[in-house]
């Protein structure tokens, strides 16, 4: 009989940079208010990483984390993944130097650009390298500084984002239990309403990219709300379905943290009740690849999920991309 | 027909009272208080429900319920 292994995740951890900048300090920078960003966007701080601190080093720190509550060594895990957008240098990846960090000598290593999407792409990687017996522990983190590409000058786009890491160490689990079923979906041609323009082979840095302003986040805010709105339900509803299970059956729901209008929408959509839905958005702001891994850390570490929850986690983001990923909770609380 | 659908996805979007007065003059963002995601997701709904598409450039131009309705109208 062909023996096919429940894979899922056995330890998270997060961390945060301790600056916060509240909306009151970025009134200060650009004309904005407290109140429009609360209401448009229910952020209320964001965290932002000093100039001493790259992105590999909040994911170093949330890998240590989730080894130490999933009691794996760092010599046990055979990959490492790293979601995100704002690696310290375009090589060595991210993932290479976390693993210098850790010291995690056996692991391969390399990161994912699936934007905000992220987390959910590396997660169904890892899962599949281990069912294809590739490997048998995976660290998978979602990390980013995107305060460093952020025009702090531009109020369309610096009220949204914030630093933070989030990691998971994913293995095999109890039969039945972990990632019941994931769904990911692109659509490239839609890139341009979200992206980072110059930094690249097309537009590499250079006096002229740096002075027009290309090396920070563009985007046509009204397009990429209608589409994350839709694609959440949607995305959320197939994976579910593939999972042999019903709206009904979702104990916990995990959306990506970029604006809580779109996570009501989506969970409106989907029919589901606010004590479902997990926020943190108003503390952190978008944390791109990071949102989901850091969200779920905080649930865990709340006692907000049970062994058995059926937990539903959903992301969108530049590619344009998107994701989602139904498991049921394998640990005991 | 298409202005009962309208008032009802308005209704339902903003969590308004039933019996709250919404005629062709009505505006969204004046008279509905909505802000413009609340817009926004009122299009969106209309477009799921009429099955049409409302490009950036024609909901910009909305003044009341009324051109929301011919635009339906119109292009359903
Ligand atoms: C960004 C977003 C909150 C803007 O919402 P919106 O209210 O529809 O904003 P609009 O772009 O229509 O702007 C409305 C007005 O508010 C202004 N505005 C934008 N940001 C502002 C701010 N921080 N403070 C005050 N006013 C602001 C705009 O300049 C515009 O003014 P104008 O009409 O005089 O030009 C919303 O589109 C959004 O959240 N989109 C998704 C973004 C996202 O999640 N991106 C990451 C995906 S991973």
């Amino acid at each position: 009989m062909n023996y096919i292994k429940s894979v899922g995740i056995v330890g998270t951890g997060r961390a945060l940079p301790d600056k916060i900048v509240t909306n009151k300090d970025l009134e200060q920078k650009v004309d904005t208010t407290d109140e429009w960003i609360r209401s448009r966007t229910g952020i209320g701080s964001r965290r932002v990483a000093d100039e001493n601190t790259a992105t590999s080093d909040l994911a170093t720190e949330a890998a240590k984390k989730a080894l130490e509550d999933a009691g794996i060594s760092v010599d046990e895990i055979d990959t490492i993944i790293v979601a995100t957008v704002t690696p310290d240098m375009a090589f060595p990846s991210t993932a290479c130097i976390v693993q210098k960090n850790l010291g995690a000598d056996r692991a391969f290593a390399f990161d994912i650009g699936a934007a905000c999407s992220g987390f959910v792409y590396a997660l169904s990687v890892a899962e599949n390298l281990i069912k294809g017996n590739m490997a048998k522990n995976a660290l998978v983190i979602g990390a980013e500084t995107l305060s460093k590409i952020i025009n702090w000058e531009d109020r369309n786009t610096c009220v949204l984002f914030g630093d933070g890491a989030g990691a998971v160490v994913v293995k095999e689990v109890e039969e039945g239990y972990g990632i019941q079923g994931i769904t990911l979906g692109s659509n490239g041609a839609k890139g341009e309403v979200l992206r980072q323009p110059a930094g690249g082979s097309r537009i590499p840095a250079s006096i002229e990219s740096v002075q027009n302003k290309l090396h920070f986040i563009a985007m046509d805010g009204n397009e990429v709300f209608k589409f994350a709105v839709r694609v959440m339900g949607q995305s959320s509803l197939e994976t579910i379905k593939k999972s042999g299970l019903d709206l009904e059956d979702v104990d916990f729901f995990i959306p990506h943290q970029a604006n809580i209008r779109i996570i009501d929408a989506a969970a409106k959509r989907l029919k589901l009740p606010k004590e479902k839905v997990y926020v943190n958005l108003h503390k952190y702001g978008n944390l791109s690849a990071a949102s989901i891994p850091v969200a779920l850390d905080e649930a865990v570490k709340e006692g907000k999920l049970q062994k058995g929850d059926n937990m539903v986690l959903v992301a969108f983001g530049g590619g344009l991309t998107w994701g989602s990923a139904v498991v049921k909770w394998s640990k005991e609380v | 027909m298409s202005l009962e659908k309208v008032k009802g996805i308005i209704i339902e979007q903003l969590g308004l009272e039933e019996s709250m007065e919404i005629k062709r003059e009505t505006s969204l963002m004046g008279d509905l208080e909505a802000d413009s995601l609340d817009a926004v997701e009122i299009i969106m709904a209309i477009e799921d429900e009429f099955g049409i598409e409302i490009p950036d450039e024609a909901a910009e131009g909305f003044k009341n319920i009324g051109d929301i309705v011919d635009y339906v109208e119109n292009n359903k």
